[in-house]
């Protein structure tokens, strides 16, 4: 019984969370002695859906149909249900991210799936049992879960397990599964997407800063930081509730989840709520005016000093960094 | 319309995370329980606005033991017109789902609003697994909700941005941030929540596909590494040279 994955391209192409997804199911198959076998969406060339092979998949199903043009979990669960059942899959691999997150659950429901979402690391085995880790109460601790049932499915935390590249044996074919766009229930009708920004939860750069920045006027040198180190914006709650940014920026518990590999709090005092929703990040570094702020409790690197001096000069240095100076 | 508001108890936002019996239970001493965020500030608190503007009931559910009766009457108090709780310890996601799927099937609801997420177990899964059950159409992550006759208009949030949906009558949503803004109750709602009527459902048979068999806390930071606001070009190098991050 193969691993099956779901990669879901973008604009005719794959990023780091499906390679992750892909390598993850790998291991797994790995460790059931079977194959990891990947779905994909979008009618995409034979070259670009062999580039998943690098990731230890060995055989990439392309299903191309017009009714799943648009996202829509309900629909892509149901063909993705009839999938397993074609392929004889009863382990589903998923990204935890926007796709996954909606798709998993309708998709555990339909084939009585136990399923865990946000997985960090491997699963053990124990006979037919899976013990998987992931995070609960917000980053704040860990559970070891059991998977009991026959059928899994893990949705896999991005920026968390590295993917690793082997020798390519994939192969690609068409899998012809019936589906029509009059089974469709949510239609989409407008896409928006901040253009030229880099995305908040792929971001492997994040700049944040809160209240301490005084006012929406300031933010020029965040901007900047994050421009020069080709990074996400994002900013602490009460900042987005007084419409200094967009609430899309607002990160932590309440928030976006956040975890890339190098957090920069500029005047954020670290509340515990703030935290949660960016201690997953590997390295996190705060710059804060009062020694005692708590975010430094959390940080790997840290400034005491006011933004207004420092931030400007850390522009220079990084700017003279990245020029190779 | 019929809303039905899928809400979860959750601990405070400040709880101080601990685990007895080895590991194996959360420890909920002390702790005081809230309603799940995303359900009270932007699931509830939108189904409510849409009830008052074009009429309608506002029914909260919770899967849980009795002790979860103060944060039911929260949500009375706040303004849903009647609740129910299936009286059961929540003993996994697809546990909880089938529960409401159940209730649903019996009961004519419209639209069925969940969280986002639980702040404690972060799965944002019962809200996908009710519409499987039902095969309803699942908007996931909606930052807002109109209704329009016999469909809805969302927003819902999407990698770097966000899309416009349209969904026909009945579906299920997960609430994002966005969709309302957090009410207090007042002591009219308070008093009024006194007399509402609170159905006890009794479980329906199911089984569990996971569960947790024990806890740990994650690794504590070793301690931060302070540079002088003086020497930035320190944690230029610090940051490529040992984090080995830009
Ligand atoms: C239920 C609940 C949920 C919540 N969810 C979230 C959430 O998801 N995300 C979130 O962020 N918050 C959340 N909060 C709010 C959280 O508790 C804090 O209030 C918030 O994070 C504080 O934001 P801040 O750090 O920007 O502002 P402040 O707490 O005001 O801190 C400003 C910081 O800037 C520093 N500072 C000031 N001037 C300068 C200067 N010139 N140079 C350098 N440093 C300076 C100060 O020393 C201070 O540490 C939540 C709260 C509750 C109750
Ligand atoms: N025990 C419960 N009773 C009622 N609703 C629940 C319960 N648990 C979860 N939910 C709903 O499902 C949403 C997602 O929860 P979760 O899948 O645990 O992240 C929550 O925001 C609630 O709306």
């Amino acid at each position: 019984m193969p691993v099956l994955v779901f990669a879901e391209s973008a604009n005719g192409t794959f990023k780091k969370s499906n390679f992750e997804a892909v390598s993850y199911g790998a291991k797994v198959a790995a460790q059931l002695g079977t194959e990891a076998f990947v779905v994909s969406f979008e009618n995409l060339s034979d070259d670009v859906l062999k580039s998943l092979g690098d990731y230890g998949a060995t055989k990439i199903y392309r299903i191309a149909n017009d009714a799943l043009k648009n996202f829509e979990a309900g629909l892509y669960a149901k063909v993705l249900h009839d999938a397993a059942k074609k392929l004889n899959a009863n382990v589903v691999i998923f990204s935890f991210n926007y796709e996954g997150k909606a798709i998993a659950p309708v998709l555990a429901a339909k084939m009585n799936a136990g399923y865990v979402a946000g997985a960090f690391a491997l699963p053990e085995l124990e006979g037919s049992t899976m013990k998987i880790r992931k995070n609960v109460f917000s980053g704040k601790a860990i559970a070891l879960y059991a998977i009991h049932s026959e059928n899994k499915i893990i949705a896999l935390t991005p920026n968390t397990v590295a993917p690793e590249k082997t020798e390519n044996k994939c192969s690609v074919e068409n899998l012809d599964i019936t589906v029509s766009s009059t089974e469709s229930k949510v239609k989409v009708k407008e896409v928006v997407k901040a253009s030229g920004k880099i995305s908040l939860s792929d971001a492997d750069i994040v700049v944040s800063a809160g209240r301490g920045l005084k006012g929406p006027e300031n933010w020029g040198m965040v901007e900047e930081m994050a421009t020069i180190l080709g990074a996400a914006t994002a900013c602490s709650r009460p900042v987005a509730d007084i419409h200094w940014r967009p609430h899309e920026e607002h990160v932590g518990q309440t928030g976006l989840t956040v975890r890339p590999n190098l957090y920069i709090a500029l005047g954020i005092s670290g509340a515990i709520q703030h935290l949660a929703g960016v201690n997953g990040s590997k390295v996190i570094v705060v710059i804060n005016k009062d020694p005692e702020a708590p975010f430094f409790k959390a940080a790997d690197y840290g400034i005491v000093g006011d933004v207004f001096e420092v931030v400007p000069k850390l522009n220079e240095a990084f700017k003279k960094f990245k020029s190779g100076a | 319309m019929k809303f039905l508001v899928c809400i979860s108890k959750a601990p405070d936002t400040t709880t101080k995370i601990a685990f007895t019996d080895n590991n194996t239970k959360f420890n909920n001493d002390k702790v005081q329980f809230i309603i799940n965020p995303y359900d009270e500030w932007y699931a509830l608190v939108r189904a409510l606005e849409l009830k008052e503007k074009s009429g309608g009931t506002v029914t909260v559910l919770n899967v849980g033991a009795v002790d979860n009766e103060a944060i039911i009457r929260k949500a009375l108090a706040i303004g849903a017109d009647d609740a129910v709780r299936i009286d059961a310890e929540p003993a996994d996601a697809m546990f909880v789902a089938k529960q409401i799927a159940e209730y649903v099937k019996a009961n004519a609801f419209d639209i069925v609003l969940c969280g986002k997420e639980t702040i404690d177990y972060n799965g944002s899964e019962v809200g996908g697994m009710i519409a499987g059950l039902l095969d309803w159409g699942f908007v996931s992550l909606a930052s807002s909700l109109e209704l329009n006759g016999n469909t809805a208009t969302l927003n819902r949030e999407i990698a770097g941005g966000h899309e416009t949906v349209e969904v026909s009558i009945p579906f299920v949503l997960s609430a994002a941030k966005g969709m309302a803004e957090a009410r207090i109750p007042n002591m009219r709602g308070i008093m009024a929540a006194r007399t509402k009527p609170i159905t006890v459902v009794p479980v329906a048979a199911s089984e569990n596909y996971t569960s947790i068999l024990s806890y740990e806390l994650p690794k504590e930071k070793t301690g931060v590494r302070l540079v002088s606001a003086d020497n930035v070009d320190e944690l230029v190098a610090l940051l490529h040279n040992e984090a080995k991050v830009i």
